[in-house]
């Protein structure tokens, strides 16, 4: 008797917290990702695309401070191509031996370049926001990839009775809805060498992709050793299992 | 106990001088243990295994790593990066903190279902307790040392706790911090204690086989050993009932680890520790999170006591009322099997962790409060009320004559 009292009382109180927890951002649709699941691996197309469109669209603001150009080798860019891309910018090096910091071409080693000198530089640039970092994006946002994504296409017009001050943007997939960042993608922002066609979405599908690589670059080595090892373990116990009912047989 | 006499020379000659190897045989191979342990009786030694996955993994991180305020995050990635399967080590001992206290946890409401803290095992049990409590504080600083958004707030949050400390609290907090905020000399003490840490738990484990070999595991009938048929010999019985749970445990370890390893993480961990920003729902792991309810439930002064003071004595008396188990529970009978009433008790308490759990997880508002507030107070009444009157009340069950004797009657019962 009283626990099924204390019992129901309990799912009462918990059943009435559901709807206050509900109450927020609206769903976040969901995308079919080629890196999800098991066996999932990264689109190498994509992430070539995706990387076109960070390269041309996103790292105006947004760095990639975790990656080096060497580390694109893991998504299957050649050596040829690496030293390419890192050539395109400048670093400073140095001190040279006469105690002097000069300027050279970027190599594989060196980290991604990012686009402002330090935050206040971000910061003045950019209205006063400060553009994240994205290397860790994917990871460091509830919903992950298709947060990601349903932000990128998620801009509309604000509804009537919001009023969005200057310099912000209505997006109903931002927490309190008022970003800063003005729609990066518009209808073909880059031109895709593969002929796929840059649609808003396309974009971001394949950025999306591509940063889900920054944000785990060991995930496909990580998920091929995983069904290795757990097949092996399968096994193993299946056998242990066999060994403890013939141990145990005697006893009684 | 007759020391054996060993072949081995080298064996003997080293035995002589340190009888390791009759202490081996008599509390490994030999040592007589209960014929009928279900297998809630895994967890202990899968902790222990546990133990010593974290201890190795965290050596080789501590390789890698580097405790300060502006480069710890990126020496965490630079092990997920560049270290030659850094990101296993890494997530290995990720998921690992929060498999130990799932298997803790199991292996302490084991303990509370089978009367296991009941004499003569009280000193067994309350080793247990320090066992627990010193993990907490290691998995604590432990999810400091990434230096993300939560591991900074977390710790800043925690920390605020002493401050609670009636004349001396501002003071503490400002000791324990090494400075005016959380920062680099914070971190940098909590990486020595993570560190330390898992050895006094070590050398706690040593203590807790030491207090059990002396009174010997429980069992699941929790009457007392008899007769020399109530028993078996540890090797191979449980050696091989242990190493298949060991299995079954890696599976789904590992699952997590290969398969889902931020599964147990906190999004915002990945994003680096900002002083400025605060993140808009500070929530600690979820190994801690119904404790985290406890101190939260407390929402009024009580006379003249600010409710911050009581939520945190609230907090640490639920657990440290774990210690006082042993006498408050007065009933002779340990196993829940032959006490109708507490095994029901028993399973409302499970369910109230759950409940304090779910509450810990969620912002302190709207039917939260008063859920979290109703789930405390059962938590209390639980131990100090409930649990002292059903000693007195409750009628068990006859036990049954011995171990075998149960066994046995039970066998039949299959045959026919």
């Amino acid at each position: 008797m009283t626990r099924k009292a204390v019992l129901s009382a309990l799912a009462a109180l918990v059943l009435a917290t559901l709807p206050a927890a509900a109450a927020e951002a609206p769903k976040l649709p969901k995308q079919a990702w080629s890196f999800e699941g098991v066996f999932g691996a990264f689109d190498r197309a994509s992430t070539r695309r995706g990387f076109m469109v960070y390269k041309q669209v996103c790292a105006a603001c947004h760095s990639l401070n975790l990656l080096a150009y060497r580390h694109l080798m893991g998504v299957d860019f050649n050596e040829a191509e690496i030293k390419s891309i890192a050539a395109t910018v400048e670093v400073q090096d140095g001190p040279n031996d006469a105690g002097e910091m000069f300027m050279r071409k970027g190599i594989p080693s060196d980290k991604f370049k990012a686009p402002f000198a330090n935050e206040k530089a971000a910061r003045a640039a950019n209205n006063g926001a400060y553009p994240p970092d994205l290397s860790l994006i994917i990871k460091a946002r509830k919903g992950g990839a298709d947060y990601v994504h349903a932000l990128l296409v998620g801009y509309k017009d604000a509804p009537a009775n919001v009023k969005v001050p200057d310099g912000m943007y209505y997006n109903a997939y931002f927490a309190g809805n008022q970003l800063a960042m003005a729609p990066p993608l518009n209808e073909g922002a880059v031109e895709y060498p593969d002929g796929t066609k840059a649609t808003v979405d396309q974009m971001a599908k394949d950025v999306v992709t591509f940063l889900a690589w920054t944000a785990e670059p060991e995930m496909e080595e990580r998920k091929r050793m995983g069904v290795k090892v757990l097949l092996f373990l399968l096994v193993l116990t299946g056998m242990l299992y066999a060994l403890k009912r013939m141990i145990w047989a005697a006893v009684h | 106990m007759t020391a054996p006499t060993w072949k081995n020379p080298v064996v003997r000659w080293i035995d002589q001088r340190m009888p390791i190897f009759t202490l081996l045989q008599h509390d490994a191979v030999e040592y007589p243990t209960p014929k009928n342990l279900s297998y809630w009786w895994n967890f202990g030694s899968l902790a222990g295994i546990v133990l010593v996955i974290m201890i190795v993994t965290g050596v080789i991180l501590a390789m890698h790593y580097t405790p300060h305020g502006t480069m710890a995050f990126d020496s965490v990635e630079r092990i997920m990066r560049d270290v030659n399967y850094g990101w296993l080590i890494r997530y290995l001992h990720m998921n690992g903190a929060s498999m130990f206290f799932l298997v803790v946890y199991i292996h302490v409401f084991r303990g509370l279902y089978y009367g296991s803290y009941k004499a003569p095992r009280e000193l067994l049990w309350i080793i247990g307790v320090l066992i627990l409590l010193t993990m907490m504080a290691t998995a604590f600083m432990g999810y400091v040392l990434p230096w993300g958004q939560m591991s900074f707030w977390g710790a800043t949050v925690i920390t605020n706790l002493f401050s609670a400390i009636p004349l001396v609290g501002p003071s503490i907090v400002t000791w324990l911090w090494g400075g005016f905020s959380v920062d680099t000399p914070t971190l940098n003490r909590f990486y020595s204690l993570h560190y330390l840490l898992p050895f006094i738990i070590f050398a706690f484990v040593f203590l807790h086989l030491w207090a059990l070999h002396t009174s010997k595991s429980n069992n699941p009938l929790g009457v007392d050993v008899k007769q020399p048929g109530d028993t078996i010999p540890f090797h191979p019985y449980y050696t091989i009932k242990d190493t298949f749970g060991l299995g079954v445990f890696m599976i789904i370890y590992l699952g997590f680890v290969f398969f889902a390893p931020n599964f147990f993480g906190e999004p915002d961990n990945y994003i680096p520790a900002n002083p400025l920003v605060t993140p808009s729902h500070i929530v600690p792991e979820w190994y801690l999170l119904p404790f985290y309810a406890i101190l939260r439930a407390i929402t009024f002064n009580i006379w003249f006591i600010p409710a911050k003071l009581i939520g945190v004595v609230a907090m640490f008396a639920s657990i440290l009322i774990l210690l006082f188990l042993p006498w408050l529970d007065r009933s002779k009978v340990r196993s829940a099997r032959f006490r109708p009433i507490y095994r029901q008790f028993f399973w409302i308490l499970v369910i109230d962790t759950i409940v304090l759990g779910y509450v810990g997880a969620n912002p302190p508002e709207g039917n939260f409060i008063p859920l979290g507030q109703v789930a405390t107070a059962y938590y209390f009444f639980h131990f100090l009320i409930l649990i002292p009157a059903l000693s007195l009340f409750e009628r068990p069950k006859p036990l049954p004559e011995s171990i075998s004797a149960a066994v046995t009657k039970a066998m039949a019962k299959e045959a026919a």
